[in-house]
């Protein structure tokens, strides 16, 4: 039986008399002739084992929506998952603005004609640099572990060093990625230590740090806070052992404690990255991600930028902005290998959103979602360290996030998580596997989202599932 | 009026000029944009300020120096701003050659930015939690795995040019898991994309690039002479940005092979040839597809994106980890590659770029696939002919060849005869409600480019359209070039005093640094 016709809506030439009257324009009458250029063994004769379509747009919907149903969601279930994707409020505005198809469907375009995106783009740079404190940042990397990876490299670039010491608490995903990226041809050229920490407080063993340091060293890297939630007290000191050895200092931070906590630049970093997923933007299964790096303005670090940044300037019409490329030959576009690591199309349509979210917050704004964190966190890290044979495995202060011991129990973290679900919670990530050290713990994550009643309802279930 | 008659010319067009001031510049000390939740009065008697807990040399100490707006003039200033933004939902996206600028359908919009089975979903939930989402990844890894003939993918890259940094960081490990530590290159070609030669260089591989021959190929000759024992592999694309298939690619692959390295097909331009030509049967060993190209995700201002990397079964062992797995019942993620290279980007890349690509592969189907590649390159070779025969227009390489997806232009001869050149004719486009063309990445090989790609999307009075706007432009640059050159006219902003900002003095990448070099702040 012949094949039915098929007019496909995302396919206007579909439409066989036109399509007949294009072939008629280039001169082909079967339309493999257009592929004359193929030959004829590297063409693929078969059909493409693809399930039947689904054409009509009902049936595609109602066929996602089915899959998608079957995810259990935050919406639904409490969540208390963090470790770099926390669930946060998102004000209406943010998806208001992403959702505009402007900002959806835009690419490369110039500044003339995407003059708004150059211009969000550009306010992102500039509020992300009041927040951090440092004046310098390219347009946005592809989540944290990527800001992370190239702050190492910039150092590297900068002081020619050869050797990087991270903290052995860091983010088991990051550190994935950065030791990828470190890598090199034939042997790693960049050296990884990870420094020790204190088992009682999470915090960076000074004296390991100490024994490390030495005039090879191209950077300090620390989380603050961290990835186990602990805020690293010692991060002054830590950058002055850096800086006095001539390294780079690097803090990763979350851009939504710095409402409360000290922007890093002030207690010495001299390259702040992390990732900004916390600034307006949903849990997404982790798509959702965007990394940053800033710098103090500094030629030596201006130009070490791998991605391209959007000056602002003016036009030939007096009293109008304009943007122009800022030293476009740094960047892999301009210099291909020659330019600094590699750029490419990243998170754009985020880091509009972010900066959204920050003009949206204002400086009273994030204040005080600091402040609701930091309360909220510490009210459910006393009440679930009131339940027997629970604990909080780290004493240091911290933000966001606690690890809970559970070694007490009897129960692995596994087995009260699945536990939670009956209860609708999603407990906190097992930390078991990355941090054996730390027994049956879980990284328990709350934020401005959990009211003192799902704390309460954490704290009952606990209770239950421990005690059954 | 009948259609014949019916202008395809915006002359009239002017696209939103708000003259928007920075967000900085709209502040009202004192006003909210939004109030976020607050402690319960319990949890604050509880547990006081909570912030005390910070030690004091690391509270902030200097509230941040961020705009005070109220919400409606937050929301109005964006909108603004969107609406100064010519994306593809307002304009042709044929200017932007070699990024597939086809339609964004709204229902995946829809489902991936509202649905909660997708928006509400944590990545480390339980997997057993997220049966559909893993659903998805494994069968958007099956649809490519027959598009392209590999036998195993990762979707985890968060761009094009992000897989093609995977491609290169699993050639370095399959080498190295060999013991063979002399490949410390990789050979690319002057028409691949500037990522082909930048993330080898990243990874640690010394770069070989090739230029074009007389006929625009790679010069195999000249690949021939840089193939040794220490050549590691090949990353080219084809067709190239100049829309020209190479048909002896096999050629460059057997040649590749000999000599012990691999083959990474660059396929962020599939779209010519979906159900048409696959890496397979040309032999590569590594292929990559952007999702948020040939297969219709939005490009979102530059991301979220989607690089999806193909590898053959020997290669498996070094995709990213964790990989989505199915025995029939359940989904699970697996960890245990202890050959990967790891991760590239946290969890699993953007699951919402890569839902759009399973309900685009679902509607089509395998003909429908195919008809988006025919159409593409339908419309590509009718919208040369016409733009062929626009005065000024110059077509460099293969003359009589037939060209697939996209074609990169020259105004050469318009650049000859009047003095107009590619970056004035493109500042002109803007004024008819066109977006900005792609010229060519750097250098520029063929001189005064510029690169279009008329994919499926669109219809012959778009083309159409757009081939009457290069005419007038054309005609205008031949009557009164000076009126060409000081375009726009009509677009949201005029000529940016500085499109090239290289004076460090003149640096200003955020709002702060401006104020500084203009003193108005300390």
């Amino acid at each position: 039986m012949p094949k039915k016709t098929i007019v496909y809506p995302y396919i206007p030439n579909s439409v066989p008399e036109v399509k007949a009257e294009l072939m008629k324009e280039v001169g082909v009458t079967d339309p493999m002739d257009l592929y004359e250029e193929i030959p004829d063994h590297l063409r693929f004769k078969e059909e493409l084992k693809l399930p039947e379509p689904i054409l009509d747009e009902y049936s595609i919907r109602r066929h996602t929506d089915e899959i998608l149903k079957k995810n259990k969601t935050a919406d639904e279930y409490l969540c208390f998952l963090g470790a770099g994707c926390a669930p946060h409020f998102v004000p209406a505005v943010c998806d208001e603005i992403n959702g505009r198809g402007e900002f959806l469907t835009a690419y490369v375009g110039d500044s003339m004609g995407d003059h708004g995106k150059w211009q969000a783009l550009f306010e992102y740079c500039s509020l992300m640099g009041e927040l951090l404190d440092m004046d310098i940042l390219s347009i946005p990397m592809y989540d944290g572990g990527q800001a992370a990876s190239s702050s190492l490299r910039m150092a590297n670039r900068i002081n020619n060093r050869k050797k990087v010491l991270l903290p052995a608490t860091m983010n088991p995903e990051i550190f994935m990625v950065v030791k990828n990226y470190l890598n090199s041809v034939p042997q790693p050229e960049i050296e990884i230590v990870q420094i020790k920490f204190d088992p009682n407080t999470g915090l960076m063993d000074l004296n390991d740090l100490k024994n490390n340091m030495s005039n090879d060293v191209c950077a300090v890297f620390i989380e603050n806070p961290s990835y186990l939630g602990f805020i690293e007290t010692q991060a002054e000191e830590i950058g002055k052992i850096a800086r006095q050895a001539g390294a780079e200092f690097i803090v990763y931070t979350d851009p939504i404690s710095l409402g409360v906590m000290e922007a890093p630049a002030n207690y010495g970093a001299t390259i702040t990255c992390g990732d900004y997923h916390p600034l307006g933007l949903h849990l997404g299964a982790g798509g959702c991600q965007g990394g940053f790096i800033a710098t103090h303005d500094d030629m030596k670090y201006i130009s070490e930028f791998k991605d391209l940044m959007f000056g602002l300037t003016d036009t030939i019409q007096e009293g109008e902005w304009g943007f122009g490329e800022v030293l476009y030959d740094r960047t892999s576009y301009g210099s291909r290998d020659k330019g600094k690591e590699f750029t490419g199309t990243s998170t754009g349509l985020w880091a509009i959103t972010a900066g959204v979210y920050l003009s949206l917050m204002g400086p009273k704004g994030m204040q005080e979602v600091g402040t609701t964190i930091m309360q909220n966190s510490q009210y459910a890290a006393k009440k679930l360290s009131a339940i027997p044979g629970v604990k909080i495995q780290l004493s240091s202060p911290f933000f966001k996030e606690f690890v809970v011991n559970f070694d007490m129990t009897g129960k692995t973290v596994a087995e009260i998580n699945k536990k939670l679900l009956e209860f609708k919670i999603f407990g906190g990530k097992d930390l078991s596997h990355d941090f054996p050290q730390f027994g049956q713990s879980a990284l328990y994550c709350v934020t401005e989202i959990h009211q003192q009643k799902d704390i309460d309802k954490l704290a009952y279930a606990l209770q239950g599932v421990i005690s059954c | 009026m009948a259609r014949q008659q019916r202008k395809l010319l915006r002359d009239n067009y002017h696209q939103a000029r708000w003259d928007e001031p920075i967000i900085f510049e709209m502040s009202v000390p004192g006003e909210r944009g939004v109030l976020v939740p607050m402690a319960s009065e319990e949890i604050a008697s509880q547990v006081g300020d909570g912030a005390s807990a910070i030690p004091a040399s690391l509270r902030r100490k200097k509230a941040p120096a961020l705009p005070e707006v109220n919400q409606m003039r937050v929301n109005r200033h964006y909108y603004h701003l969107s609406q100064e933004t010519l994306g593809t939902d307002v304009t042709l996206g044929i200017s932007e050659g070699t990024c597939t600028m086809k339609y964004s359908p709204k229902v995946q919009e829809h489902m991936a930015s509202r649905h909660p089975g997708i928006v509400e979903v944590h990545p480390h939930q339980d997997p057993e939690t997220m049966q559909g989402l893993l659903e998805i990844y494994y069968k958007v890894e099956q649809f490519l795995k027959e598009v392209s003939g590999m036998d195993a993918f990762s979707l985890q890259p968060g761009g094009g040019a992000h897989a093609v940094y995977t491609n290169a960081s699993i050639i370095r490990a399959y080498h190295r898991a060999r013991g063979d530590h002399k490949r410390t290159e990789i050979i690319t070609t002057m028409f691949s994309h500037p990522c082909d030669a930048a993330t080898p260089n990243t990874a640690g591989f010394k770069v070989i690039t090739l230029m074009p021959d007389e006929s625009g190929y790679p010069d195999l000759e000249a690949m021939k002479a840089a193939l040794s024992e220490r050549t590691a592999g090949i990353m080219i694309t084809n067709p190239e940005d100049t829309g020209i298939y190479n048909p002896r690619i096999e050629e460059y692959v057997r040649a590749a092979h000999a000599v012990g390295a691999l083959c990474s097909y660059d396929q962020a331009n599939a779209n010519g040839m979906l159900g048409i030509h696959r890496a397979k049967e040309a032999n590569f060993d590594l292929v990559h597809f952007n999702l948020h190209k040939t297969f219709s995700a939005p490009h979102g201002s530059m991301g979220p994106a989607t690089g999806a990397v193909g590898v053959k079964e020997f290669l498996k062992p070094y995709l990213p980890v964790p990989r989505v797995e199915f025995d029939g019942q359940k989904y699970t993620l697996n960890y245990n590659y202890p050959e990967s290279i790891g991760k590239v980007r946290t969890f699993f890349g953007n699951a919402n770029v890569v839902l759009k690509t399973y309900m685009w592969i679902m509607q089509h189907g395998a003909d429908g696939l195919k008809e988006a590649a025919i159409c593409s390159v339908l419309n590509n070779q009718y919208f040369m002919k016409k733009i062929s025969q626009i005065p000024g227009v110059v077509i460099p390489y293969a003359k009589g060849k037939r060209r697939l997806e996209q074609v990169r232009y020259s105004w050469e001869k318009l650049m000859q005869d009047t003095g107009v050149g590619t970056d004035d004719v493109n500042r002109r486009l803007v004024d008819f409600g066109i977006e900005h063309y792609w010229t060519s990445h750097h250098p520029w090989v063929v001189p005064e480019p510029f690169t279009l790609e008329p994919c499926e999307s669109y219809n012959k009075e778009d083309m159409d359209e757009y081939i009457e706007v290069l005419q007038q432009i054309s005609k205008e640059a031949y009557e009164d070039p000076d009126f060409v050159k000081k375009a726009p006219y009509k677009a949201a902003s005029h000529r940016p005093t500085h499109s090239a900002i290289d004076d460090p003095e003149l640096i200003a990448v955020t709002w702060r640094q401006y104020q500084k070099k203009k003193g108005l702040r300390k």
